[in-house]
């Protein structure tokens, strides 16, 4: 039973892909392929949602943490390696929050892409995205968790890139797989560096091992370095990367190019919060290195307030939530970077459920808006499409953490742990926090006022055309919007409350020195207050912004051109990486291709060989001039050589 | 009295053979030159042939030199034969047009 939740997508995965191959001559055949895909996957996801809420009670209230061994995988010297489910406490959340966003994004893809071409391949797509991250979230070893890994990462590329006819698409595609692989080549090398170290990768044998470890050095380049910091910084690169932290983050606004329900797919429940989760399945790893711990901190929150403020500026709806996805990561690290792990997760599941409802409910608005994104050509639409109007302001209110939405508990948990943990990363943590929180709840704000408020900018033709979506799009809102309004009240006992120590079991370790996690629940009032009085200043500045002074927003834009500007680039990343990397990339390119395989390779190889043979042979050819007299030369001097060689030689 | 020796004579046909063999090389003017030139060198090989005769007291020199001459006279024949065949194609019986014979 616990195996099908796992392998069910697998299945619809094959199943719609086998039919994406079919390629039906007649419209009413395809039709029917394309109804049969949709439900086979819709159905394999709802099936293996309902196991999955099955299991989680199971794991967690009832038999507790089980390992299910598949078969052996790599048995070779020490490294032995199975296909094994490793079902505890943090997977059983991890596969509750990802099969029921990856159902409702499966649902409402049916009515989304209804018009596409290809809607098996799709649907298939979706499925295996889902299977992966499912191996990712129940690998039993490190190996099999990298298998997950690489596997959402093509998924990715192959779904950012879905609209392959479409160059930004495919650019967006390629970039976003060529940022995961820097960082996954910091977490290949964790591997390696804890197969050195422990001599194992299974999860168990260096979890027993690691206390024993704590104080092991590793040489590299002979200096001595402390082990678990250089195994727990790499394996946070590589959790940068999956999870766009600052400095890796540039591939995630970019993949707004696929498809919306891929947004969704990645943002909220797949890909993204994979880093989250190697990062606090490996937290007895980090216990023991209150560097990486700090490095963790301080990534966590200074991507927080930077994707933040890029967000407050950004016009493109996708984008702006894109942008608050990354800022909600920076909350999720932070709060593993000051060992409240439990929150860090807490938070992962409640924005999985608040940011598949903004971004699916975005997607309505697009739909709607007959495939504007542009929120200046959006705005009072909120009569035509009621509900939506109504999923969204639902999603916001539980982005920006206004009681009762599921935000308030996990980001207001987040914010109490990062001050009380009483160290300077994570009073800086905090401090930024609380501001990316007023930021958050400008930019919601803003987000909803700008599209759903004021007059209409939108041409009358778009306007004439508005209409409410379907219902197989308008009920997967209305799942998540239940998930987003209560999940963080019925999970905040279990997560991060009295309960929780029963409730992680064994799966998240926490040392005793480390109880930011504790220490939350008793921080002074005004800490607790503080978040919430951000969240509903920012969402009453952009009310002021947006719909009473409209003029505001242009004026503050053209008094800080420069930093307006700054924003709006997204802090110049993009042209930074373009100037360091890209170019740099492209002139070495371009040089080993010029001089080293043109000039060197093929000039002294098979073009020179070529051009000497024709050399010599158009010489030779000179020699064939048709004088007969040049002829009876040769004869000649042939003769005098001979004679002479049969003279001297004594040959005779 | 000076006396005429064998050197003498083979002297003579070196000097004959090698005009002949630069009268083939160096001409760029006309073909019957060429064939003129075969003919020197031949009457050359056969001025060797009866000195060399006349010292050894050998006839079989002699004979030598007859056969060459009957085969040069055919030469000859044969060779104006083609030119006049040659001229009648190309107009031309200049040494430096005739350089047909190359791929």
């Amino acid at each position: 039973m616990y195996t099908a939740v796992v392998f069910l997508p697998l299945f619809g995965a094959f199943f719609a892909g086998a039919l994406a191959f079919a390629a039906p001559a007649s419209k009413t055949v395809k039709a029917r392929h394309d109804k049969i895909a949709q439900w086979i996957t819709c159905g394999c996801m709802m099936l293996s949602a309902l196991l999955a809420m099955n299991l989680f009670y199971d794991i967690v209230f009832g038999s507790g943490p089980v390992t299910i061994e598949l078969l052996n995988w790599i048995d070779s010297g020490a490294m032995e390696v199975s296909w094994a489910l490793r079902l505890d406490t943090l997977t059983a959340v991890m596969l509750l929050t990802v099969s029921i966003t990856s159902t409702m994004i499966h649902v409402y893809s049916i009515g989304y892409m209804h018009h596409d071409s290809s809607v098996p391949r799709f649907m298939s797509y979706l499925s295996l995205f889902t299977f992966f991250m499912y191996m990712l979230v129940t690998s039993d070893n490190l190996v099999q968790l990298f298998f997950g890994w690489e596997g959402v990462g093509v998924m990715s590329y192959l779904l950012i890139g879905f609209w392959y006819d479409r160059p930004a698409a495919n650019a967006a595609a390629i970039k976003a797989f060529v940022v995961n692989r820097v960082g996954d080549f910091g977490f290949l090398l964790g591997i390696f560096a804890i197969f050195l170290l422990f001599d194992s990768v299974n999860f168990d044998v260096i979890f027993t091992a690691a206390p024993g470890k704590a104080a092991d050095t590793m040489t590299f380049l002979g200096s001595e370095y402390h082990a678990l910091t250089v195994i727990s910084l790499l394996l946070f690169f590589g959790a940068m990367g999956k999870s766009a932290q600052l400095g890796l983050h540039t591939w995630l606004p970019d993949a707004m190019e696929g498809p919306t329900p891929v947004s969704a797919l990645i943002h909220a429940a797949t890909m993204v919060t994979a880093g989250v989760f190697l990062v606090a399945r490996m937290s007895p790893l980090f216990e023991y290195s209150d560097t990486a711990l700090a490095v963790v901190t301080i990534v966590g929150g200074s991507t927080a307030i930077f994707a933040a403020t890029i967000g407050c500026v950004q016009n493109d709806i996708k984008r702006v939530i894109a942008y608050s996805t990354c800022s909600q990561l920076g909350y999720m690290f932070f709060a593993l970077g000051v060992s409240a792990y439990p929150a860090g997760i807490f938070h992962l599941m409640t924005h999985a459920y608040f940011k598949a409802l903004l971004f699916l409910g975005a997607g309505s608005v697009i739909h709607a808006m007959s495939d504007e994104q542009d929120m200046r050509k959006m705005g009072g639409i909120a009569r035509k499409i009621p509900f939506t109007y109504v999923m969204m302001w639902i999603g916001s209110l539980a982005l920006v953490g206004i009681p009762p939405f599921s935000g308030f508990f996990s980001k207001d948990m987040v914010l109490e742990a990062a001050f009380a943990s009483q160290t300077g990363v994570g009073a800086y943590a905090f401090v930024v926090g609380v501001l990316a929180a007023l930021l958050t709840a400008f930019y919601s704000g803003r987000l909803l006022f700008m599209t759903f408020h004021g007059k209409s900018r939108a041409s009358k033709k778009v306007m004439d055309h508005i209409h409410e979506s379907p219902k197989v799009m308008l009920i997967p809102l209305l799942v998540l919007a239940v998930g987003a309004a209560f999940a963080g009240y019925i999970g905040y006992e279990y997560f991060v409350g009295g309960a929780a120590d029963d409730f992680w079991g064994g799966s998240i370790l926490i040392l005793p020195a480390h109880d930011a996690l504790e220490a939350a629940h008793h921080v002074p009032g005004w800490v607790k207050l503080a978040p919430l009085v951000v969240g509903v200043g920012g969402i009453a500045l952009a009310f002021v912004m947006y719909i009473l002074a409209p003029g505001i927003p242009g004026a503050l834009a053209n008094t800080f051109k420069g930093l307006h500007k700054f924003l709006l680039n997204k802090w110049y990343f993009d042209e930074l990486y373009d100037f360091l990397f890209v170019k740099p990339a492209f002139v070495l390119g371009r040089a080993f291709w010029k001089t080293g395989d043109g000039a060197v390779i093929d000039g002294v190889g098979p073009d020179g060989v070529a051009a000497a043979t024709l050399k010599l042979a158009r010489r030779m050819a000179r020699l064939q001039s048709g004088y007969l007299y040049h002829y009876a030369f040769a004869m000649l001097g042939g003769v005098v050589v001979l004679i002479t060689w049969y003279l001297f030689s004594g040959v005779g | 009295m000076f006396e005429i020796g064998l050197s003498h004579y083979m002297s003579l046909s070196a000097i004959l053979f090698v005009l002949g063999i630069f009268g083939i090389f160096l001409n760029r003017k006309n073909v019957v030159v060429i064939l003129m030139s075969i003919e020197l060198i031949l009457l050359a090989v056969n001025i060797n042939l009866v000195a060399f005769s006349a010292e050894l007291n050998d006839l079989v020199g002699q004979v030598f030199a007859m056969f060459i001459l009957t085969v040069a006279a055919a030469e000859a024949a044969i060779g104006l034969a083609i030119l006049m065949a040659f001229f009648r194609n190309r107009g031309s019986i200049a040494v430096e047009d005739i350089n047909v014979m190359k791929g």
